[in-house]
């Protein structure tokens, strides 16, 4: 319970009168993927943002290494380790792809200058295609290279965790898949801790450790990934799986027993 | 020719006037999103501070200069912290408002200063009236040294703002910070903190307009409406651009310079927003704008 680098105690987070999430809990553990899945609205991306800091939760506790975060300065939020890397990329257009690089690791301090371009050469190992665009303006990149670049950018801040925004969001079969083999990577190689959020279930669950299932502000399900892939409703609702009812029909009601 | 050639030097010395605080809108505009119609009122205080470094406290005109540049970056940044950011998140229209009212509360409280007054000081600045011939005294090309000042000044001004938003930390996360906030938030830049230096900058550069200009037209409580003509550069430059404003600025001095002497009487005054107009109507962008629309 207590060693998990990040835990969400009945957190709630509303836009104005709408809320968004209604007592999320969740645990991360440390060196693992996780994933929270859920479709349109369910309020994933609202998760990954009270996390970071842009949205300040109503109630509930956010703790991050054992310390609460919720309520903190973004700025803070990232010094401590915790990066987001948000939805739909979020890259700086008009500076270079190498400028971009350098913002990430803004919250470094200035004498670091030496490891952060060493650390820069490191992040093109798994990116090879940003090292031959460095000088390029980021917003010329095409949308998965956009994508790399908004991953590389989170990781030049030396994350313990990263919390991912839809990465695959707008990008081919082919491309997502080949994002998700460097993001284990990176949580093999480098030890970062990854919340990921995800449409795609069928991706998450194949490259994530551990789920949540998210509907309408809440979590409704949550266990091993292996475990997750084999249950009806997920299999059903997020991985198309189509299964008829007892009268031919499928009804929304049946799958809410799972609670 | 020479005469055209004259205008030419004297047009693009007062366009460089309009350059410096074109400068200053584009930066805050690029920042925040907002535009502010203090900035010439930002140049009056900024010839104002100056004059009094030097005409009260007797220094010499080069360190009153840089004095009254760091006194109104500060006033900028105090501005901002003070007035702009408890404004965030209200519509453009208020935030414009309020700038249009900090304008005319400058211009007001410049009078109640005991020194400032509503009279016409003059600078003392050790160029005064002095000329540089080109090409031979009496026949060539006569260049005030106030102008050739603002010239140079300008370019200097220029060319370090240049290295420093291409080369800083600091420059670059300006540059992020008005390309995509969300952004520069989530990579924990201090975007707040940011805008407060931003507005400083743009004060600075603006008191340093002011006191460039103060030879020419003196210091008084009104020169702030110069900010009306540094408007239609930024929109010839194609607003939040930085070198369009330059250009914009130079392009509406010198034609104004020209218009002033070649076309008759009045249509000097108007020669900027003929511009503009001509400009909104041919290339609604401005020269340098960027063809992107905003995502939303």
């Amino acid at each position: 319970m207590s060693d998990a680098i990040l835990q969400l105690n009945n957190v709630e987070a509303a836009y104005g009168a709408v809320k968004a999430i209604r007592g999320v809990s969740l645990e991360v553990q440390p060196g693992s993927i996780a994933t929270v899945l859920g479709s349109n609205g369910a309020g994933k991306t609202t998760i990954l943002k009270t996390i970071s800091g842009i949205l300040d939760p109503q109630k509930g506790s956010i703790q991050f290494k054992g310390e609460a975060i919720q309520k903190r300065d973004p700025a803070e939020i990232v010094r401590r380790g915790l990066v987001h890397v948000p939805e739909g990329r979020e890259i700086f257009p008009l500076l270079t792809v190498r400028e971009n690089l350098l913002m990430g690791a803004y919250t470094r301090p200035s004498s670091d200058k030496d490891e952060v371009a060493h650390d820069i050469e490191a992040v093109f190992g798994y990116f090879p295609i940003l090292k031959e665009r460095t000088s390029q303006p980021a917003g010329q990149l095409s949308g998965g290279q956009q994508q790399m670049l908004a991953i590389s950018r989170a990781l030049l801040a030396k994350p313990t965790l990263m919390l991912l925004d839809e990465p695959s969001l707008g990008l081919s079969p082919k491309l997502t898949k080949e994002i998700f083999e460097i993001i284990v990577r990176i949580n093999r190689e480098r030890g970062v801790t990854l919340l990921v959020v995800e449409q795609n279930a069928h991706i998450a669950l194949q490259y994530a450790d551990y789920g949540y299932v998210l509907e309408i502000g809440r979590i409704v399900m949550h266990d091993t990934c292996a475990v997750l892939r084999e249950k009806d409703d997920i299999r059903e609702f997020y991985l198309g799986v189509k299964q008829a009812g007892v009268r031919g029909e499928r009804r929304w009601k049946k799958k809410k027993n799972w609670r | 020719m020479l005469q055209f050639l004259q205008l030419v030097v004297s047009g693009a010395a007062i366009g460089c006037i309009y350059a410096l605080i074109a400068l200053g809108f584009v930066l805050i505009y690029k920042a925040t999103e907002t535009v502010n119609f203090a900035q010439g009122d930002l140049m009056m205080v900024g010839g104002f501070v100056g004059l009094s470094f030097m005409s009260l406290l007797g220094l010499p005109f080069w360190i009153a200069f840089m004095l009254a540049i760091v006194a109104m970056a500060g006033l900028g940044m105090a501005t901002e912290r003070i007035v702009l950011r408890p404004l965030l998140g209200q519509p453009a229209f208020t935030v414009v408002m309020v700038t249009i009212g900090l304008g005319y509360l400058a211009r007001g409280l410049v009078t109640m200063i005991p020194y400032w007054g509503t009279e016409t000081h003059t600078l003392p600045v050790p160029y005064k009236d002095e000329v540089i011939w080109l090409g031979g005294e009496g026949t060539g090309l006569v260049i005030s040294v106030e102008h050739l000042v603002i010239i140079v000044v300008t370019v200097l001004l220029v060319t370090s703002l240049y290295a420093f938003f291409r080369f800083t930390r600091l420059g670059i996360a300006m540059q992020a910070t008005s390309q995509n906030q969300l952004a520069a938030f989530y990579m924990g830049i201090p975007v707040r903190r940011i805008n407060m230096m931003i507005w400083g900058l743009s004060a600075a550069i603006c008191g340093a307009a002011g006191l460039l200009l103060a030879p020419i037209t003196f210091v008084h409580a009104n020169m702030g409406f110069v900010g009306l003509k540094a408007f239609p550069a930024a929109v010839v430059g194609g607003f939040g651009s930085i070198p369009g404003a330059l250009v914009g600025g130079l392009i509406i001095g010198i034609v104004e310079s020209l218009a002033g002497f070649y076309l008759p009487e009045g249509i000097k005054d108007i020669a900027a927003y003929i511009v503009v107009l001509l400009m909104l109507v041919l290339k609604p962008n401005g020269l340098f704008g960027d063809n992107t629309t905003k995502k939303v």
